[in-house]
């Protein structure tokens, strides 16, 4: 069965630029997928593409069950979007654009009212909700977009970028938002910048670069692919490369890498922490200086700098 | 969905906005009453109305004309104010909405039409404060006065169409300030609002006399009793209230299809 988000080979072109090249995307209903890729990557056209804002060049698109480019209506009865940059009435106050947001899902004026009250208290701006949003904060008016993207608890949701600019308090918040939705059976698209956002929150990853999927699945499967533990050692001084590379050619499993400006000798290992030790015995033993020495685990930040070439916010496309 | 529904909440959303940025209210009044002071006053001794040249007789001849005026240039505001929405954010929180397709677009129009009525108001305060007195050259009553001016709300209505496709088609609202503004001018002066068209040459006097724009302003004359009616065998002229209302009607039915076209495609 398709899921409650299912994209075939959506391509998109503005002027020489492969916005989308070919992305099959599809999200199990009431799962997270996060959506990762550097600046540029296509990341934000293929959710203005799922929420009927872009027609693609060619592809296909259900969403809740109902065909995008068919029935864009339809679709966005059943969504809720919070996109990249704000979506707010800059002269409207917190409570009057939520209540606006809230008849225009056709509700009635009462209901609508009652939901608004309920989000801000919710989302921290219930002293700030009769404020116009000119005056708040850019986190503020991030939640009040996130909030205007929950006011009927869509089936499907979809949001750009949702931590971006929140400050850590607030980005936890956000999270123990989604787990809750996610929980109460919601499925979700959520692109993002900070690999460790999708690590807690999304149940499969899908990495994209230049328009096109280079990756996907769960954040394990992708760790694995970049390999297991590593010891990594920073000596004190360009002489004593030599002497940790030998090492932990010694100890290690695999090939060793040296990164001569960091003064960085990585090498791969199994047996973890006791071997570790080791290593710091036998470097002690020989006098070489060392600065830092960890046992690594791959995070998806080394997941995304193998994948991509590049690590994330770098290597706009052109 | 219902468009009527979500025209309004939409038309609520521009009222308040209103209320926050009173200024562009006020300017939008004192513009309109400048106008009355100084073609009154600075041109009201030198025109000639058929054979008169009694300033009395050019007031009152006048006023119909910067009603006319006055609801017209409002849709420029109009149109500043769709660009603005086209390139903000907040857009795309409207398009991924279940609303109906038309009501970012009519939304806009009703609170225009809110705007205009409060300008007609107070414009026609001042008129009466300067001298105009309805009734001067024919007889009239409220009734009839009260559909000069739904006249005049009909086209300004109409004409907010036209502003909000301009708006839909530039990249800045000052471009569609200033693109909305561009064409008023000789739509407004090319007619009967300012002076007697019958003294015009004659291709400019056709123009004058088929232009929808004098169609409203000769209905209100008639209705308002005024003096200086054309004359003129055109039918518009002799059938102004008529004429009125078809031209209007047509305005609407052609230029809201063409905007709420233009609304869809424009991001897509
Ligand atoms: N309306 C547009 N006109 C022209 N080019 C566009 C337009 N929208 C996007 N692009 C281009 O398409 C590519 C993908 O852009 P997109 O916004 O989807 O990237 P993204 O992955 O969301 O990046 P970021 O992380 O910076 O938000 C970029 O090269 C961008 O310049
Ligand atoms: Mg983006």
């Amino acid at each position: 069965m398709p899921g409650a988000i299912h994209a075939e080979g959506l391509v998109k072109t503005f002027g020489d630029v492969k916005a989308l090249d070919g992305v099959d995307l599809d999200v199990p209903e009431g799962t997270v997928l996060g959506l990762l890729g550097p600046n540029g990557a296509g990341k934000t056209t293929a959710v203005r593409v799922l929420t009927t804002l872009l027609r693609p060049d060619s592809g296909t698109a259900v969403v809740a069950g109902v065909d995008v480019l068919q029935n864009p209506n339809e679709v966005r009865r059943s969504i809720g979007l919070s996109g990249q940059f704000a979506a707010v009435d800059e002269y409207l106050t917190g409570r009057e654009n939520l209540q606006m947001v809230g008849q225009l899902y056709q509700m009635g004026a009462r209901e609508a009212k009652a939901r608004a009250s309920e989000l801000l208290e919710r989302f921290s701006l219930a002293d700030a909700a009769d404020r116009t949003a000119k005056t708040y904060s850019g986190g503020m008016r991030r939640r009040l977009d996130l909030a205007a993207a929950l006011v009927v608890s869509p089936p499907v949701m979809f949001m750009d970028e949702p931590t971006t600019g929140l400050d850590p308090r607030n980005r936890q918040a956000l999270w123990e938002v989604i787990q809750e939705l996610v929980a109460g059976g919601t499925t979700l698209l959520l692109t993002t910048q900070y690999l460790e956002e999708a690590d807690h929150l999304a149940h499969d990853i899908c990495v994209i670069d230049r328009g096109r999927v280079i990756a996907r699945g769960t954040s394990d499967q992708l760790k694995a692919r970049t390999g297991g533990e590593r010891v990594e050692v920073v000596v004190h001084e360009r002489e004593g490369i030599a002497a940790a590379e030998e090492v932990l050619r010694v100890l290690g499993k695999g090939e060793t890498a040296v990164q001569e400006h960091t003064r960085k000798v990585t090498v791969p290992v199994v047996g973890g922490a006791k071997l570790l030790a080791e290593v710091i015995r036998e470097l002690d033993t020989r006098g070489v200086e060392i600065d830092d020495i960890g046992l690594r685990r791959p995070t998806l930040d080394d997941v995304f700098i193998s994948l991509t070439g590049h690590g994330a916010g770098k290597g706009e496309a052109k | 969905m219902s468009t009527m529904s979500d025209s309004l909440v939409i038309a609520r959303r521009n009222l308040i906005r209103m209320t926050r940025i009173p200024e562009m209210v006020l300017f939008g009044l004192v513009q309109p009453v400048m106008f009355v002071v100084l073609f009154t006053y600075v041109f009201g001794g030198s025109m000639k109305i058929g054979n008169s040249t009694d300033p009395d007789v050019y007031k009152n001849f006048l006023m119909a004309g910067i009603f006319a005026q006055t609801v017209t240039f409002a849709t420029a505001g109009a149109g500043a104010g769709i660009a603005e929405d086209m390139h903000k954010g907040l857009i795309d929180r409207f398009r991924s909405l279940p609303m109906a397709r038309g009501a970012v677009l009519t939304g806009r129009t009703f609170a225009d039409l809110v705007q205009t009525t409060l300008t007609l108001v107070v414009l026609a305060v001042v008129a009466l404060i300067v001298g105009w007195r309805p009734g001067f050259a024919d007889s009239t009553n409220v009734g009839k006065i009260l559909g000069g001016f739904a006249l005049l709300l009909l086209l300004g209505y109409a004409f907010t169409w036209i502003g909000a496709l301009i708006g839909l088609s530039v990249r800045t609202p000052e471009a569609a300030t200033s693109g909305g503004l561009i064409w008023l001018f000789p739509v407004t002066f090319i007619s009967n609002a300012f002076v007697d068209s019958s003294q015009m040459t004659p291709w400019l006097r056709h123009i004058a006399e088929w232009n929808p724009f004098s169609a409203t302003v000769q209905a209100c004359r008639r209705l308002f009793g005024d003096p200086g009616l054309s004359q003129s065998g055109a039918w518009p002229m002799q059938h102004p209230v008529w004429a009125s209302l078809i031209y209007s009607a047509l305005i609407i039915v052609v230029f809201r299809t063409l905007a709420v076209r233009k609304y869809r495609s424009a991001t897509a």
